[in-house]
């Protein structure tokens, strides 16, 4: 039997209350030996901030296992403390922030090694689906120039727009949803 | 998992799903990507996802009529249905979050500006998780549709917002319920952004007496279907 997907439809301005009603931007806890903070910005096309989006992350532990029965690579440990998932929204300048450990490598098509990555689900009002994009890490130019997802994207001059910037403090990774420095959005 | 022994889906989706640009939709004008999106393969990273929300689900968290002190006004309403995957499979023990105006079409949320009153026993969200067939139910009062600025004199048809996460990262879905017969759907762009009739009207719940509880509340039945498998083949095959 195959049934019709339901369609989607934007998550409007006013989910708040219901998905953001404590933080969940701490993969881990700041303190945390390995911990990673990774902030960035949402611009619409006409470079400005977008100040009621939602980002979602989804990401393997530091061994570079996802904490899912359909990853069963039982030889890579999984920690039960580290769920892989984050939720922020952008606040009035359209900044979000995370803080997380950064994933080790997971297999790709043919089990080739796919570079170290997050898995990014922004929603906003107006959007009426969901935009998935990666982020990717600076410190990995080796892994990123091998990455078959980075590798299937046909404007090779975009590609750099899923990797992350190094800053002081930890990386940004900024999202243009339209025009200019558009970053990649892949096939949902 | 190696690739060869992913299913692919059959449904590309292009006609379910609404378009990133909806003119009429005028927020979509702004945010809509103007570049195609980059097609990649599936791998674990989309046929793993977040098993979330197991810890945030309180006993009364599915009754939004029960969160304060006194009772909401309005009518009350039973919403209930299955989860399913997309070979027809429920989807089990699965987060489902609702949000939602009140019965006078206002949200509690800072930025609603719309001038009719809220209800001091009415926040409007709820959540809980699906049980062994895919099944959830929510207790809650029946939303009122609202005006919004998107063109002159627009009214969104009341809904209830659904956010769904299903087995992986390709599952994760957010949409809106409606109700059957609401004049409002005709000059509705978000409703109407969804390209195919048949697939529109699949966001309008039935009526169904049999949920309904006399002397208490109507029923109204939503089944959701998600992209994606809800267990690997390997472990399906019998």
């Amino acid at each position: 039997m195959t049934l019709e997907p339901t369609p989607s439809q934007t998550i409007g301005p006013f989910f708040h209350d219901a998905l953001l009603d404590r933080d969940q931007s701490e993969l881990v806890a700041p303190e945390h030996p390995s911990a990673v903070r990774i902030r960035g910005t949402i611009y619409n096309g006409a470079g400005e901030p977008v100040p009621d989006a939602m980002l979602e992350v989804w990401q393997a532990n530091q061994a570079g296992r996802y904490a899912h029965p359909a990853d069963d690579r039982e030889e890579l440990p999984l920690e039960e403390s580290f769920s892989g998932f984050g939720r922020c929204g952008t606040d009035e300048e359209g900044g979000y922030r995370f803080v997380t450990v950064k994933p080790g490598p997971v297999p790709g098509p043919g089990g080739q090694p796919q570079a170290p990555h997050i898995n990014v689900s922004v929603f906003a009002r107006g959007l009426l689906r969901r935009l998935v994009t990666r982020i990717y890490f600076p410190d990995e130019e080796a892994a990123n120039a091998a990455d078959p997802v980075l590798g299937a994207i046909e404007d090779a001059g975009r590609r750099s727009s899923l990797v992350a910037r190094s800053e002081e403090d930890g990386l940004r990774f900024d999202l243009h949803l339209q025009g200019a420095g558009e970053t990649v959005f892949f096939d949902v | 998992m190696s690739q060869d022994t992913q299913r692919v889906s059959l449904r590309d989706g292009t006609n379910v799903h609404p378009p990133y640009l909806y003119p009429d939709y005028e927020s979509t004008r702004l945010r809509a990507p103007e570049r195609p999106l980059a097609i990649r393969p599936r791998t674990l990273s989309e046929l793993t996802g977040p098993a979330y929300g197991h810890d945030r689900v309180g006993e009364l968290d599915h009754d939004l009529t029960r969160q304060h002190r006194g009772e909401p006004l309005g009518e009350r309403v039973i919403v209930t249905g299955r989860v399913l995957d997309g070979d027809g499979r429920p989807v089990r023990d699965s987060l489902v979050e609702v949000w939602q105006a009140n019965a006078a079409g206002r949200y509690t949320h800072h930025g609603d500006r719309h001038p009719a009153p809220l209800d001091p026993n009415f926040s409007g969200a709820g959540r809980c998780l699906t049980d062994g067939e895919g099944r959830y139910r929510f207790l809650t009062v029946k939303p009122e549709a609202y005006p919004w600025g998107n063109h002159p004199n627009a009214w969104r048809p009341a809904h209830i917002h659904f956010s769904l996460f299903g087995p992986s990262f390709s599952s994760r879905l957010i949409t809106q319920m409606y109700f059957p017969g609401d004049p409002l759907f005709y000059q509705d762009p978000i409703f109407n952004s969804i390209p195919g009739r048949e697939a529109r009207e699949r966001l309008i719940s039935t009526f169904d007496l049999s949920v309904t509880e006399p002397e208490w509340a109507l029923g109204y039945r939503f089944d959701i279907v998600l992209e994606g498998q809800s267990s690997t083949p390997m472990e399906d095959h019998k």
